[in-house]
Protein backbone atom coordinates (compact mmCIF):
# COMPACT_ATOMS: atom_id res chain seq x y z
CA UNK A 1 0.00 0.00 0.00
CA UNK A 2 1.50 3.33 -0.91
CA UNK A 3 1.99 6.06 1.61
CA UNK A 4 -0.35 8.53 0.00
CA UNK A 5 -3.28 6.17 0.17
CA UNK A 6 -2.60 5.31 3.82
CA UNK A 7 -2.75 8.91 4.87
CA UNK A 8 -5.68 9.84 2.65
CA UNK A 9 -8.13 9.73 5.62
CA UNK A 10 -5.87 12.19 7.44
CA UNK A 11 -5.34 14.79 4.71
CA UNK A 12 -8.55 14.60 2.71
CA UNK A 13 -10.76 16.21 5.40
CA UNK A 14 -8.39 19.16 5.74
CA UNK A 15 -9.42 20.65 2.42
CA UNK A 16 -11.13 18.59 -0.33
CA UNK A 17 -13.53 16.87 2.05
CA UNK A 18 -13.62 19.40 4.88
CA UNK A 19 -16.47 18.66 7.30
CA UNK A 20 -17.40 22.33 7.82
CA UNK A 21 -16.96 24.08 4.49
CA UNK A 22 -17.62 21.17 2.09
CA UNK A 23 -19.97 18.88 3.99
CA UNK A 24 -21.42 21.83 5.99
CA UNK A 25 -21.57 19.89 9.26
CA UNK A 26 -20.92 21.21 12.76
CA UNK A 27 -21.84 24.77 11.79
CA UNK A 28 -23.72 25.40 15.03
CA UNK A 29 -20.74 25.02 17.32
CA UNK A 30 -18.56 26.84 14.79
CA UNK A 31 -20.74 29.90 15.39
CA UNK A 32 -20.88 29.54 19.13
CA UNK A 33 -17.28 29.21 20.20
CA UNK A 34 -15.44 31.40 17.70
CA UNK A 35 -15.74 34.85 19.28
CA UNK A 36 -12.32 34.32 20.90
CA UNK A 37 -9.37 32.19 19.78
CA UNK A 38 -8.71 30.41 23.07
CA UNK A 39 -12.10 28.65 23.34
CA UNK A 40 -11.90 27.84 19.63
CA UNK A 41 -8.55 26.15 20.15
CA UNK A 42 -9.77 24.20 23.18
CA UNK A 43 -12.89 23.17 21.25
CA UNK A 44 -10.68 21.98 18.35
CA UNK A 45 -8.55 19.87 20.67
CA UNK A 46 -11.63 18.48 22.46
CA UNK A 47 -13.48 17.55 19.25
CA UNK A 48 -10.35 16.02 17.72
CA UNK A 49 -9.68 13.96 20.84
CA UNK A 50 -13.28 12.76 21.11
CA UNK A 51 -13.52 12.00 17.39
CA UNK A 52 -10.22 10.11 17.18
CA UNK A 53 -10.92 8.03 20.30
CA UNK A 54 -14.54 7.33 19.37
CA UNK A 55 -13.45 6.29 15.88
CA UNK A 56 -10.86 3.88 17.28
CA UNK A 57 -13.22 2.41 19.90
CA UNK A 58 -16.09 1.93 17.45
CA UNK A 59 -13.71 0.51 14.89
CA UNK A 60 -12.44 -2.04 17.44
CA UNK A 61 -16.00 -2.95 18.34
CA UNK A 62 -17.33 -2.91 14.79
CA UNK A 63 -17.55 -6.69 14.39
CA UNK A 64 -19.41 -7.20 17.67
CA UNK A 65 -21.98 -4.39 17.60
CA UNK A 66 -25.53 -5.70 17.04
CA UNK A 67 -26.83 -3.69 14.10
CA UNK A 68 -30.20 -3.05 15.78
CA UNK A 69 -28.63 -0.92 18.54
CA UNK A 70 -25.71 0.42 16.47
CA UNK A 71 -26.59 4.12 16.86
CA UNK A 72 -27.20 3.76 20.60
CA UNK A 73 -23.82 2.10 21.08
CA UNK A 74 -22.15 4.94 19.17
CA UNK A 75 -23.98 7.52 21.28
CA UNK A 76 -22.97 5.84 24.54
CA UNK A 77 -19.32 5.77 23.51
CA UNK A 78 -19.34 9.39 22.33
CA UNK A 79 -21.26 10.59 25.39
CA UNK A 80 -18.84 8.84 27.75
CA UNK A 81 -15.83 10.40 26.00
CA UNK A 82 -17.42 13.85 26.05
CA UNK A 83 -18.15 13.61 29.77
CA UNK A 84 -14.53 12.62 30.36
CA UNK A 85 -13.28 15.59 28.29
CA UNK A 86 -15.64 17.90 30.18
CA UNK A 87 -14.38 16.62 33.55
CA UNK A 88 -10.74 17.01 32.50
CA UNK A 89 -11.36 20.58 31.33
CA UNK A 90 -13.14 21.43 34.58
CA UNK A 91 -10.17 20.11 36.52
CA UNK A 92 -7.34 21.67 34.52
CA UNK A 93 -8.66 24.66 32.56
CA UNK A 94 -11.54 25.92 34.68
CA UNK A 95 -11.84 29.36 33.05
CA UNK A 96 -11.98 27.96 29.52
CA UNK A 97 -14.46 25.33 30.63
CA UNK A 98 -16.66 28.10 32.03
CA UNK A 99 -16.42 30.02 28.72
CA UNK A 100 -17.33 26.92 26.70
CA UNK A 101 -20.08 25.93 29.17
CA UNK A 102 -22.70 23.84 27.38
CA UNK A 103 -20.82 23.55 24.10
CA UNK A 104 -18.52 20.81 25.39
CA UNK A 105 -21.58 18.77 26.32
CA UNK A 106 -23.03 19.50 22.89
CA UNK A 107 -20.04 17.82 21.19
CA UNK A 108 -22.22 14.71 21.58
CA UNK A 109 -24.68 16.13 19.07
CA UNK A 110 -21.99 17.37 16.67
CA UNK A 111 -23.00 15.84 13.34
CA UNK A 112 -19.36 15.38 12.33
CA UNK A 113 -18.80 12.79 15.05
CA UNK A 114 -21.85 10.62 14.38
CA UNK A 115 -21.25 11.07 10.66
CA UNK A 116 -17.67 9.78 10.81
CA UNK A 117 -18.61 6.86 13.09
CA UNK A 118 -21.39 5.74 10.72
CA UNK A 119 -19.54 6.40 7.50
CA UNK A 120 -16.01 5.38 8.37
CA UNK A 121 -15.35 3.71 11.72
CA UNK A 122 -17.95 0.98 11.26
CA UNK A 123 -16.28 -0.24 8.06
CA UNK A 124 -12.58 0.33 8.66
CA UNK A 125 -9.73 -0.93 10.76
CA UNK A 126 -8.64 1.05 13.87
CA UNK A 127 -5.56 2.73 12.35
CA UNK A 128 -7.28 4.32 9.33
CA UNK A 129 -10.21 5.15 11.64
CA UNK A 130 -7.83 6.94 14.00
CA UNK A 131 -6.31 8.95 11.12
CA UNK A 132 -9.79 9.78 9.85
CA UNK A 133 -10.76 11.04 13.31
CA UNK A 134 -7.68 13.22 13.63
CA UNK A 135 -8.12 14.51 10.06
CA UNK A 136 -11.76 15.45 10.48
CA UNK A 137 -11.15 16.97 13.91
CA UNK A 138 -8.39 19.13 12.50
CA UNK A 139 -10.41 19.97 9.39
CA UNK A 140 -13.15 21.24 11.69
CA UNK A 141 -10.56 22.98 13.87
CA UNK A 142 -8.85 24.82 11.01
CA UNK A 143 -12.11 26.53 10.11
CA UNK A 144 -12.83 27.34 13.78
CA UNK A 145 -9.41 28.89 14.19
CA UNK A 146 -9.57 30.91 10.96
CA UNK A 147 -13.02 32.22 11.88
CA UNK A 148 -12.04 33.03 15.46
CA UNK A 149 -8.86 34.75 14.25
CA UNK A 150 -10.86 37.27 12.22
CA UNK A 151 -13.60 37.63 14.82
CA UNK A 152 -11.26 38.25 17.74
CA UNK A 153 -8.87 40.46 15.74
CA UNK A 154 -11.58 42.72 14.30
CA UNK A 155 -14.08 42.39 17.12
CA UNK A 156 -11.89 42.80 20.18
CA UNK A 157 -8.55 43.93 18.72
CA UNK A 158 -6.82 41.04 20.49
CA UNK A 159 -5.44 37.58 19.70
CA UNK A 160 -5.49 34.96 22.48
CA UNK A 161 -6.37 37.88 24.76
CA UNK A 162 -3.25 39.92 23.88
CA UNK A 163 -3.64 43.42 22.53
CA UNK A 164 -2.70 43.54 18.82
CA UNK A 165 -3.49 47.07 17.72
CA UNK A 166 -1.47 49.75 19.54
CA UNK A 167 -3.33 52.21 21.74
CA UNK A 168 -2.39 55.02 19.32
CA UNK A 169 -4.77 53.53 16.72
CA UNK A 170 -7.64 53.80 19.16
CA UNK A 171 -6.61 57.34 20.05
CA UNK A 172 -6.66 58.15 16.33
CA UNK A 173 -10.27 56.99 16.11
CA UNK A 174 -10.07 53.28 15.24
CA UNK A 175 -12.88 51.28 16.82
CA UNK A 176 -13.41 47.56 17.35
CA UNK A 177 -16.25 46.21 15.24
CA UNK A 178 -18.83 45.01 17.78
CA UNK A 179 -20.73 43.16 15.05
CA UNK A 180 -17.84 40.69 14.70
CA UNK A 181 -18.53 39.42 18.23
CA UNK A 182 -22.15 38.58 17.39
CA UNK A 183 -23.08 35.14 15.96
CA UNK A 184 -24.19 36.32 12.47
CA UNK A 185 -20.65 37.39 11.56
CA UNK A 186 -19.42 33.85 12.15
CA UNK A 187 -21.75 32.66 9.39
CA UNK A 188 -20.58 35.42 7.09
CA UNK A 189 -16.92 34.61 7.74
CA UNK A 190 -17.60 30.89 7.14
CA UNK A 191 -19.37 31.83 3.90
CA UNK A 192 -16.35 33.90 2.81
CA UNK A 193 -14.06 30.93 3.51
CA UNK A 194 -16.36 28.66 1.46
CA UNK A 195 -16.30 31.23 -1.37
CA UNK A 196 -12.50 31.41 -1.40
CA UNK A 197 -12.21 27.62 -1.09
CA UNK A 198 -14.57 26.94 -4.02
CA UNK A 199 -12.84 29.56 -6.12
CA UNK A 200 -9.55 27.69 -5.68
CA UNK A 201 -11.00 24.16 -5.95
CA UNK A 202 -13.05 24.50 -9.13
CA UNK A 203 -14.11 20.83 -9.07
CA UNK A 204 -16.18 21.48 -5.93
CA UNK A 205 -18.36 24.05 -7.66
CA UNK A 206 -21.89 22.95 -8.41
CA UNK A 207 -22.73 23.16 -12.09
CA UNK B 1 -23.23 -16.69 18.23
CA UNK B 2 -26.03 -14.96 16.41
CA UNK B 3 -25.32 -11.25 16.57
CA UNK B 4 -28.89 -10.35 15.67
CA UNK B 5 -30.57 -12.30 18.48
CA UNK B 6 -32.31 -10.48 21.31
CA UNK B 7 -30.24 -12.22 23.97
CA UNK B 8 -26.99 -11.09 22.38
CA UNK B 9 -28.26 -7.51 22.02
CA UNK B 10 -29.42 -7.32 25.64
CA UNK B 11 -26.22 -8.82 27.08
CA UNK B 12 -24.15 -6.58 24.83
CA UNK B 13 -25.90 -3.43 25.99
CA UNK B 14 -25.68 -4.43 29.67
CA UNK B 15 -21.93 -5.02 29.44
CA UNK B 16 -21.43 -1.77 27.52
CA UNK B 17 -23.33 0.30 30.06
CA UNK B 18 -21.56 -1.28 33.04
CA UNK B 19 -18.12 -0.71 31.50
CA UNK B 20 -18.90 2.89 30.54
CA UNK B 21 -20.47 3.60 33.94
CA UNK B 22 -17.43 2.23 35.71
CA UNK B 23 -15.04 4.27 33.58
CA UNK B 24 -16.99 7.47 34.18
CA UNK B 25 -17.12 7.01 37.95
CA UNK B 26 -13.37 6.39 38.10
CA UNK B 27 -12.67 9.57 36.11
CA UNK B 28 -15.12 11.54 38.25
CA UNK B 29 -13.57 10.37 41.51
CA UNK B 30 -10.04 10.95 40.27
CA UNK B 31 -10.66 14.53 39.11
CA UNK B 32 -13.06 15.58 41.88
CA UNK B 33 -10.51 17.12 44.31
CA UNK B 34 -9.00 19.23 41.54
CA UNK B 35 -12.44 20.45 40.43
CA UNK B 36 -13.52 21.35 43.95
CA UNK B 37 -10.33 23.35 44.32
CA UNK B 38 -11.12 25.26 41.11
CA UNK B 39 -14.66 26.01 42.22
CA UNK B 40 -13.41 27.19 45.64
CA UNK B 41 -10.83 29.42 43.98
CA UNK B 42 -13.53 30.91 41.78
CA UNK B 43 -15.64 31.71 44.87
CA UNK B 44 -12.60 33.23 46.57
CA UNK B 45 -11.94 35.37 43.51
CA UNK B 46 -15.52 36.68 43.68
CA UNK B 47 -15.26 37.44 47.41
CA UNK B 48 -12.03 39.36 46.83
CA UNK B 49 -13.55 41.19 43.85
CA UNK B 50 -16.17 42.68 46.21
CA UNK B 51 -13.34 44.18 48.25
CA UNK B 52 -11.89 45.48 44.95
CA UNK B 53 -8.95 43.09 45.07
CA UNK B 54 -8.25 41.47 41.70
CA UNK B 55 -5.35 39.09 41.14
CA UNK B 56 -2.66 40.65 38.97
CA UNK B 57 -1.13 38.32 36.40
CA UNK B 58 0.51 35.39 38.10
CA UNK B 59 -0.94 35.98 41.55
CA UNK B 60 -2.70 32.99 43.02
CA UNK B 61 -6.25 33.59 44.21
CA UNK B 62 -5.83 31.17 47.11
CA UNK B 63 -2.77 33.08 48.38
CA UNK B 64 -4.46 36.46 48.05
CA UNK B 65 -7.47 35.09 49.88
CA UNK B 66 -5.46 33.84 52.82
CA UNK B 67 -3.57 37.14 52.87
CA UNK B 68 -6.56 39.48 52.93
CA UNK B 69 -9.46 37.50 54.38
CA UNK B 70 -8.46 37.45 58.02
CA UNK B 71 -11.58 35.94 59.53
CA UNK B 72 -14.94 34.48 58.60
CA UNK B 73 -17.87 33.56 60.79
CA UNK B 74 -21.62 33.07 60.83
CA UNK B 75 -23.92 35.55 62.55
CA UNK B 76 -27.63 35.41 63.38
CA UNK B 77 -30.26 38.12 62.89
CA UNK B 78 -29.44 39.56 66.32
CA UNK B 79 -25.94 40.26 65.08
CA UNK B 80 -24.36 37.68 67.40
CA UNK B 81 -21.71 35.27 66.22
CA UNK B 82 -23.05 31.74 66.04
CA UNK B 83 -20.84 29.01 67.42
CA UNK B 84 -21.11 26.17 65.00
CA UNK B 85 -18.98 23.73 63.12
CA UNK B 86 -20.26 24.99 59.80
CA UNK B 87 -17.61 26.59 57.63
CA UNK B 88 -18.95 30.00 56.49
CA UNK B 89 -17.27 29.41 53.14
CA UNK B 90 -19.36 26.29 52.50
CA UNK B 91 -22.72 27.84 53.45
CA UNK B 92 -25.05 27.61 50.47
CA UNK B 93 -26.36 31.16 50.20
CA UNK B 94 -29.00 30.11 47.67
CA UNK B 95 -30.67 27.92 50.29
CA UNK B 96 -30.34 30.52 53.03
CA UNK B 97 -32.08 33.37 51.19
CA UNK B 98 -35.04 31.12 50.38
CA UNK B 99 -35.67 30.62 54.09
CA UNK B 100 -38.62 32.99 54.67
CA UNK B 101 -38.05 33.09 58.44
CA UNK B 102 -34.98 35.32 58.64
CA UNK B 103 -34.25 34.17 62.21
CA UNK B 104 -33.38 30.73 60.88
CA UNK B 105 -30.88 31.90 58.29
CA UNK B 106 -27.17 31.27 58.61
CA UNK B 107 -25.49 34.56 57.73
CA UNK B 108 -21.85 34.24 56.64
CA UNK B 109 -19.51 37.20 57.05
CA UNK B 110 -16.02 37.37 55.56
CA UNK B 111 -13.71 39.85 57.24
CA UNK B 112 -11.23 41.43 54.91
CA UNK B 113 -8.26 43.48 56.04
CA UNK B 114 -7.00 45.61 53.16
CA UNK B 115 -3.59 46.03 54.75
CA UNK B 116 -3.13 42.27 54.73
CA UNK B 117 -2.59 39.63 57.35
CA UNK B 118 0.50 41.31 58.77
CA UNK B 119 -1.76 43.93 60.31
CA UNK B 120 -3.98 41.73 62.49
CA UNK B 121 -3.83 44.17 65.40
CA UNK B 122 -5.97 46.60 63.49
CA UNK B 123 -9.36 44.89 63.70
CA UNK B 124 -11.57 47.96 63.84
CA UNK B 125 -9.76 50.43 61.61
CA UNK B 126 -11.00 51.66 58.28
CA UNK B 127 -8.98 49.00 56.50
CA UNK B 128 -11.37 46.32 57.71
CA UNK B 129 -14.23 45.46 55.37
CA UNK B 130 -17.06 43.01 55.94
CA UNK B 131 -18.03 40.99 52.89
CA UNK B 132 -21.56 39.67 52.69
CA UNK B 133 -22.82 37.17 50.10
CA UNK B 134 -26.05 38.04 48.27
CA UNK B 135 -28.22 35.83 46.10
CA UNK B 136 -31.40 36.38 44.09
CA UNK B 137 -33.19 35.90 40.80
CA UNK B 138 -32.65 37.78 37.56
CA UNK B 139 -34.69 37.46 34.40
CA UNK B 140 -33.51 34.07 33.12
CA UNK B 141 -31.81 32.53 36.10
CA UNK B 142 -30.03 33.12 39.39
CA UNK B 143 -27.91 36.19 40.05
CA UNK B 144 -25.51 36.46 42.96
CA UNK B 145 -22.69 38.52 44.27
CA UNK B 146 -20.77 39.84 47.23
CA UNK B 147 -21.05 43.22 48.90
CA UNK B 148 -18.18 44.63 50.95
CA UNK B 149 -19.26 46.96 53.78
CA UNK B 150 -17.09 49.60 55.35
CA UNK B 151 -15.96 49.21 58.96
CA UNK B 152 -18.86 51.47 60.05
CA UNK B 153 -21.37 48.88 58.78
CA UNK B 154 -23.21 51.59 56.89
CA UNK B 155 -21.50 52.38 53.61
CA UNK B 156 -20.78 49.99 50.78
CA UNK B 157 -17.09 49.74 49.98
CA UNK B 158 -17.40 47.63 46.85
CA UNK B 159 -19.71 45.17 45.16
CA UNK B 160 -19.38 42.25 42.79
CA UNK B 161 -22.26 40.75 40.84
CA UNK B 162 -22.47 37.69 38.64
CA UNK B 163 -25.23 35.91 36.79
CA UNK B 164 -25.90 32.60 35.18
CA UNK B 165 -27.59 33.54 31.93
CA UNK B 166 -28.85 37.11 31.76
CA UNK B 167 -29.21 38.66 28.30
CA UNK B 168 -25.79 39.67 26.91
CA UNK B 169 -25.52 43.43 26.51
CA UNK B 170 -28.60 44.06 28.67
CA UNK B 171 -29.09 42.26 31.99
CA UNK B 172 -25.63 40.72 31.76
CA UNK B 173 -24.17 44.21 32.23
CA UNK B 174 -24.60 43.80 36.00
CA UNK B 175 -21.30 41.94 36.09
CA UNK B 176 -19.43 44.89 34.57
CA UNK B 177 -17.58 47.34 36.84
CA UNK B 178 -19.55 50.16 35.16
CA UNK B 179 -22.58 48.89 37.08
CA UNK B 180 -21.07 47.53 40.28
CA UNK B 181 -18.76 50.52 40.83
CA UNK B 182 -21.84 52.72 41.26
CA UNK B 183 -22.42 51.07 44.64
CA UNK B 184 -19.21 52.36 46.16
CA UNK B 185 -19.90 54.70 49.05
CA UNK B 186 -23.67 54.16 48.98
CA UNK B 187 -25.46 54.07 52.33
CA UNK B 188 -27.81 51.19 53.15
CA UNK B 189 -29.31 52.95 56.18
CA UNK B 190 -31.59 55.99 56.07
CA UNK B 191 -30.84 59.11 58.11
CA UNK B 192 -32.96 57.93 61.04
CA UNK B 193 -31.01 54.66 61.14
CA UNK B 194 -33.53 52.30 59.55
CA UNK B 195 -32.46 49.68 57.00
CA UNK B 196 -33.41 50.86 53.52
CA UNK B 197 -31.14 48.90 51.16
CA UNK B 198 -30.20 50.33 47.76
CA UNK B 199 -32.79 51.42 45.18
CA UNK B 200 -32.05 50.85 41.51
CA UNK B 201 -33.72 53.69 39.66
CA UNK B 202 -34.55 54.70 36.11
CA UNK B 203 -34.52 58.18 34.59
CA UNK B 204 -33.03 59.82 37.65
CA UNK B 205 -30.82 62.87 37.22
CA UNK B 206 -27.28 62.89 38.64
CA UNK B 207 -26.19 63.24 41.34
CA UNK B 208 -28.21 60.44 42.86
CA UNK B 209 -29.08 60.30 46.57
CA UNK B 210 -26.71 58.04 48.45
CA UNK B 211 -29.07 55.06 48.47
CA UNK B 212 -29.76 54.95 44.73
CA UNK B 213 -27.90 53.69 41.68
CA UNK B 214 -28.76 53.75 37.98
CA UNK B 215 -30.55 50.76 36.50
CA UNK B 216 -29.39 49.21 33.23
CA UNK B 217 -31.23 50.32 30.10
CA UNK B 218 -33.06 47.37 28.62
CA UNK B 219 -32.25 45.27 31.68
CA UNK B 220 -35.18 46.31 33.84
CA UNK B 221 -36.07 42.91 35.26
CA UNK B 222 -32.45 42.08 36.04
CA UNK B 223 -32.01 45.50 37.68
CA UNK B 224 -35.11 44.92 39.80
CA UNK B 225 -33.71 41.49 40.60
CA UNK B 226 -30.52 43.09 41.92
CA UNK B 227 -32.57 45.49 44.04
CA UNK B 228 -34.67 42.66 45.52
CA UNK B 229 -31.58 40.53 46.02
CA UNK B 230 -29.84 43.27 47.98
CA UNK B 231 -32.75 44.08 50.25
CA UNK B 232 -33.59 40.43 50.89
CA UNK B 233 -30.00 39.32 51.47
CA UNK B 234 -28.76 42.32 53.46
CA UNK B 235 -31.77 42.93 55.71
CA UNK B 236 -31.09 40.03 58.12
CA UNK B 237 -27.68 41.56 58.75
CA UNK B 238 -29.20 44.84 60.06
CA UNK B 239 -28.37 44.08 63.70
CA UNK B 240 -24.87 42.94 62.75
CA UNK B 241 -24.20 46.15 60.80
CA UNK B 242 -25.48 48.25 63.68
CA UNK B 243 -23.22 46.41 66.11
CA UNK B 244 -20.23 47.45 63.97
CA UNK B 245 -21.06 51.10 64.41
CA UNK B 246 -19.57 52.06 67.72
Amino acid sequence: MNLKKTFLPLFNPLSKDNPVIVQVLGICSALAVTAKMEPALVMTISVTAVLALANVIISLMRNTIPSSIRIIVQLVVVAALVVIVDQVLKAYTYDVSKALSVFIGLIITNCIIMGRLEAFALNNRPWPAFLDGIGNGLGYGIILIIVSFFRELLGSGTLFGCQVFPQSWYDAGYMNNGLMILPPMALIVVACIIWAHRAINKDLQEK
Amino acid sequence: MNRQSNTYTIIYSIILVVVVGLALSIVYQALRPKQVENIDNDTKRQILAAALITPENGESVAELYSEYITDSYIVNTKGEKVDSDIDPFSVNVADQVKEADMEKRLLPVFVCNLSGKSDTEDTTGDNVKYIIPVYGAGLWGPIWGYVAMDANGENIYGAYFAHQGETPGLGAEIEKPAFSDQFQGKDIFSKDGAFQSIMIVKNAPDPLPDNEVHAISGGTITSQGVQKMLSNSLEPYTAFFKSLKK
